[in-house]
């Protein structure tokens, strides 16, 4: 499999081949390999602040012996006087040999990858697509399990606005697994999704009670309600508690059911659960620097 | 209420089979405001292919490729019809190309489309009921939401 060259831009750009190699990549990159990226530059274009996206590219291309560089405000270039995604790629390709996009503008990572001659990889653009977070999703799904195939998966909170519970679940469904989707009906899975996942052969089953399906999950994947994603302040405030994991839980799952979260959380997890076996979720950011280190050397064809 | 009874013409186009709620619409595409010739319009017709049809007949006008293209996103079933002295010409059946570059807007707010010029291009998912996705910010639209440009 050659990914030479390669943009990492959404979810629906992988085959399950791809997916697959990528997470064996991944595994590789557990390993040191200081010089495995040596003399090559990434740009890291952050056109709004993500403290954790940045800081894991940038150490998976310190640990590869490469060099970064770039912003990670856009009050801080010249962006806010208008400059466009466009010619900001046009002079940051002749200054580096790949790049990480971030934007709050859906589909500039698109444009990007259009504008570049070298590799681009989506940092996450807006509500749309987050695909480094999807495969460190599932890299930590396959690490701790040893398998995807034949998984219960509950996914619980935002789901309607939750682009990273989207794209997993579209990930997911090159692999006969089961989903359950849980959260108060006006937060669920988008009828689409569910409609396509079930035309992939998933089983899909649509909850408000988290108790009711938590006895035979494997993984419970937590995300937390976004404020900045609600048209309506008022509909936040409607929904802002609607879960609030505690130990209570415990009672109501296996004993090798793994909690995860993308993180930053706000309270759907108290933090008695963290010292239990069942919490993944700072594992699970962890993953992200193997992950992050395999695109880039994938992109750049020095996997091997 | 039969078709005939809407007046032949003598040179121009007719497009027949349009779904009768989206007769409308597409008249709006057409411009007709810059016509110089009467268009005659009628909908609600009974029809052997569709459940109720709109037909339009437009005198001494014909359409270009991209007119015919922006007919097909809501009318995949349509027929356009070149008439030239009261006799069809030729018979083009619409088509729906797989990619509509340029035809469509993205009406997302935060799509880069929105933000910077760039040339929209939308992918089809499905035709009827039509499916369309932004190419950059991922959105799909159904036929109601959709905007064609002008
Ligand atoms: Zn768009």
């Amino acid at each position: 499999m050659n990914f030479k060259g390669r943009d990492v831009i959404s979810v629906r750009d992988f085959s399950k081949s791809d997916l697959i190699y990528i997470l064996k990549i991944a595994k590789e990159m557990e390993k040191e390999k200081p010089k495995l990226l040596d003399g090559k530059i990434l740009a890291a274009l952050f056109f709004e602040p993500s403290t954790r996206t940045r800081l894991s590219f940038e150490s998976a291309m310190f640990r590869l012996g490469g060099k970064v560089l770039g912003f990670s405000d856009e009050k801080v270039t010249s962006v806010k006087k208008g400059e466009t995604v466009w010619d900001t790629i046009k002079m940051a390709e002749r200054y580096s040999d790949v790049i990480v996009i971030r934007s709050p503008v859906e589909g500039s990572a698109r444009l990007a990858a259009e504008a570049a001659s070298i590799p681009v990889i989506n940092g996450g653009d807006g509500a749309n697509q987050h695909p480094t977070q999807m495969l460190l999703d599932l890299y930590t799904i396959q690490k701790i399990k040893k398998k995807i195939e034949g998984l219960k998966i509950g996914f619980l909170g935002d789901l309607k606005y939750g682009r990273t519970v989207h794209s997993l679940a579209i990930a997911l469904s090159f692999w006969k697994v089961e989903m359950c989707f849980i959260a108060p009906d006006a937060l669920q899975m988008p009828e689409h999704y569910i409609k396509e996942l079930r035309e992939k052969g998933i089983k899909c089953h649509k909850t408000s009670d988290v108790f009711e399906v938590s006895p035979k999950l494997d993984i419970l994947y937590v995300t937390r309600i976004q404020q900045e994603r609600f048209p309506d302040p008022l509909e936040y405030e409607k929904y802002k508690n609607a879960y609030r994991l505690d130990i209570t839980l415990l009672d109501h799952i296996k004993k090798e059911l793994k909690i995860m979260h993308p993180l930053p959380r706000v309270g759907e997890i108290n933090a008695e659960l963290d010292d239990t076996e069942h919490a993944i979720y700072f594992e699970q950011a962890a993953n992200g620097v193997a992950v992050r280190k395999a695109l880039l050397a994938l992109v750049l064809g020095k996997e091997k | 209420m039969k078709e005939r009874r809407i007046p032949a013409i003598k040179d121009g186009t007719v497009i027949d089979h349009i779904p009768s709620r989206d007769t409308f619409r597409i008249i709006r595409i057409l411009n007709p405001q810059e016509f110089k010739y009467p268009i005659n319009l009628a909908l609600n017709l009974d029809s052997k292919k569709m459940d109720s049809k709109g037909v339009i007949k437009i005198n001494s006008r014909f359409l270009t490729q991209s007119e015919v293209n922006k007919i097909a996103i809501l009318a995949p079933n349509a027929t356009v019809s070149i008439i030239k002295n009261y006799k069809v010409m030729e018979k083009i059946q619409v088509k729906l190309p797989e990619e509509l570059v340029g035809v469509l807007n993205c009406t997302n707010p935060v799509c880069i489309t929105s933000k910077e010029i760039v040339i929209s291009k939308f992918k089809v998912l499905r035709e009827e009921p039509l499916e369309v996705k932004c190419h950059y910010c991922e959105r799909v639209y159904g036929k109601d939401e959709v905007e064609i440009k002008r």
